[in-house]
């Protein structure tokens, strides 16, 4: 199984194909499109992560110590960017996540979107997820 | 009467930040309800201030503090006589709109509002002319009644005439939507709230940098502005209101400055205006002000507001050729906004796309989620016009919902 760095490496090679802003958007886009997103109902507020511009609908799930996350929004660069996300950060354990470090978002020139002034819940998810990992995390010991 | 013509080629030179490249594309500033720009003279006069000029004001006794207390006051009688108040003490200086309807709703509160009273807010209101009046009723039990709204963003007249009562104790309502761009019917307001002896307070911080403003004309009690939102710097507001009410209202802040005498058994409050102007105020700020009032009256209020006309409807013909985009609040009289959604298209992934072709909207709830609520949308991309803008600007607008139309299809 890849660790978080190498799936943030992998996400970063994918983005070093493209020359200009827009290629880059576009294929955020394409994957925010391919992000399967969550049904209506789990679109609640018991999942939404509030965000000023962008909302952000966030589940986690754990399995043998291993987390697991579903998450949408209502923007599709967001959706997109959380899809990545959650593709970095899926499939770790607890310890690994509250130990990461982003770096791919700054990397692939989407820092910008990781400004809390953007206030698209992206950051806030974030958040949530450390928060959930350090949560299962104290149930683990 | 003969038209004024702009020279806007000329007047862009005036507004150093606007020659610039956003993102590697020439900036197109359409963000002038949140914030306009400021014109060379303004940034000069406060760096001439600071640079050359700057004491605390009152009561010094050396000169450069006479000398800053003389241009501080000069800045109240320039406003004064922008907005045709009767007495100059009637003008309170302050940190903008919200501050000002802040000062009103908790003098309000601690005076006049009790239990079964009632405030009128319409359906359009800025979140800054709702909260305040939320605190104030819940301080004092009164109730928070709402002017309902139509499609096209307009007030629904009827209702606003069925909501007044004898309970009502102050109407508060915003003289032009920030969200919408409607130009609202306050005459009418004013008119029927003073038939009943209700106060009104008018909350003008999206029609300052559009029209001439004459509260003795209008005959509103309050009127509150922000000086940025009228080319001038951040942090510096106004609040116009009525001597009578002034000096009924309690102050607002405890400090220096606002007081006669201090003792520890009692204190005596100074007179208007500087009742409501606790501690060391902002002084350039209140100086840029005037210099920003100064600038926009040498161009002309009548020929500002002709252009930005000719902008909003060149703006609303143009994108209403887009197919899919549908402009939120459509009213017959309507300052230089354009509200939109392009059909299927969240508003910031649209704000994102244009940012990166250097053209700055802005995208959400724009501060009204009511606004929002009523339309059952989650915000919307607003492109606010001021004078300083272009036809051509509008162009690069449509061709950048083009692209981003196409990148979202």
């Amino acid at each position: 199984m890849m660790s978080i760095n190498e799936r943030q490496d992998e996400l970063i090679e994918e983005f070093s194909m493209f020359d200009d802003w827009m290629e880059k958007y576009e294929y955020i886009i394409d994957m925010g499109k391919d992000v399967s997103g969550l049904t209506e109902e789990l679109k609640s507020d018991d999942y939404l992560v509030r965000g000023c511009q962008s909302r952000v609908w966030l589940i986690p799930a754990q399995e043998n110590g291993i987390l697991q996350f579903q998450a949408d929004s209502d923007a599709i660069i967001t959706k997109g960017i959380v899809g990545m996300v959650v593709r970095v950060l899926n499939n770790s354990s607890a310890d690994e996540i509250l130990k990461s470090d982003l770096y791919f978002v700054d990397k692939i020139g989407l820092k910008e979107h990781l400004s809390p002034t953007r206030s698209n819940g992206l950051v806030s998810m974030i958040k949530k997820i450390k928060t959930y990992a350090l949560a299962y995390s104290a149930k683990a010991i | 009467m003969v038209k004024t013509e702009l020279n806007i080629e000329q007047i862009r030179k005036d507004f150093p930040i606007l020659h610039q490249e956003v993102n590697g594309k020439p900036l197109v500033y359409f963000d002038n309800a949140a914030s306009t720009q400021k014109p060379k003279v303004v940034i000069d006069r406060v760096a001439d201030y600071y640079s050359n000029e700057h004491s605390n004001i009152h009561r010094g006794v050396h000169s450069l503090s006479a000398a800053a207390t003389e241009e501080y006051e000069l800045s109240r009688k320039t406003v004064q006589a922008h907005f045709n108040a009767k007495f100059d003490h009637e003008i309170v200086f302050n940190k903008g709109t919200t501050d000002g309807i802040n000062l009103v709703a908790n003098g309000f509160a601690k005076s006049f509002l009790k239990e079964g009273d009632e405030v009128l807010v319409s359906e359009l209101e800025h979140h800054s002319n709702i909260v305040p009046w939320q605190m104030a009723c819940e301080q004092t039990g009164a109730k928070l009644k709402v002017i309902p709204i139509t499609d096209s963003g307009e007030w629904i007249m009827e209702e606003f005439h069925n909501l007044l009562s004898d309970r009502t104790k102050i109407i508060a309502v915003n003289h032009v939507s920030n969200a919408l761009g409607t130009m609202n019917p306050i005459t009418d307001v004013i008119e029927a709230a003073h038939s009943k002896g209700i106060p009104v307070l008018l909350d003008g911080a999206q029609a300052v940098p559009h029209m001439a403003v004459d509260v003795q004309a209008l005959d509103c009690d309050f009127y509150v502005m922000s000086g940025h939102k009228l080319f001038g710097p951040t942090g510096v507001g106004v609040l116009y209101g009525k001597e009578e009410w002034l000096n009924k209202l309690p102050p607002y802040q405890g400090g220096g400055d606002m007081i006669k005498t201090v003792s520890f058994e009692k204190t005596t409050y100074n007179e208007l205006p500087f009742k409501f102007e606790a501690g060391t105020p902002n002084i350039a700020g209140v100086i840029g002000l005037k210099t920003a009032i100064d600038y926009v009256n040498e161009i002309g209020l009548d020929a500002i507001a002709d252009y930005e006309q000719e902008l909003l409807e060149y703006g609303t013909e143009k994108l209403s050729q887009i197919e899919g985009l549908k402009i939120y609040g459509t009213a017959k009289n309507k300052a230089s906004v354009i509200s939109f959604l392009l059909d299927g298209i969240h508003p910031y992934d649209a704000g994102t796309i244009l940012d990166k072709l250097g053209i700055a909207v802005r995208t959400g709830h724009h501060c009204t989620q009511p606004v929002m609520t009523r339309f059952g949308i989650p915000g919307t991309v607003r492109a606010s016009f001021a004078f300083y803008n272009t036809k051509e600007e509008i162009d690069a607008l449509y061709e950048g919902l083009l692209r981003v139309k196409k990148m979202f299809s």
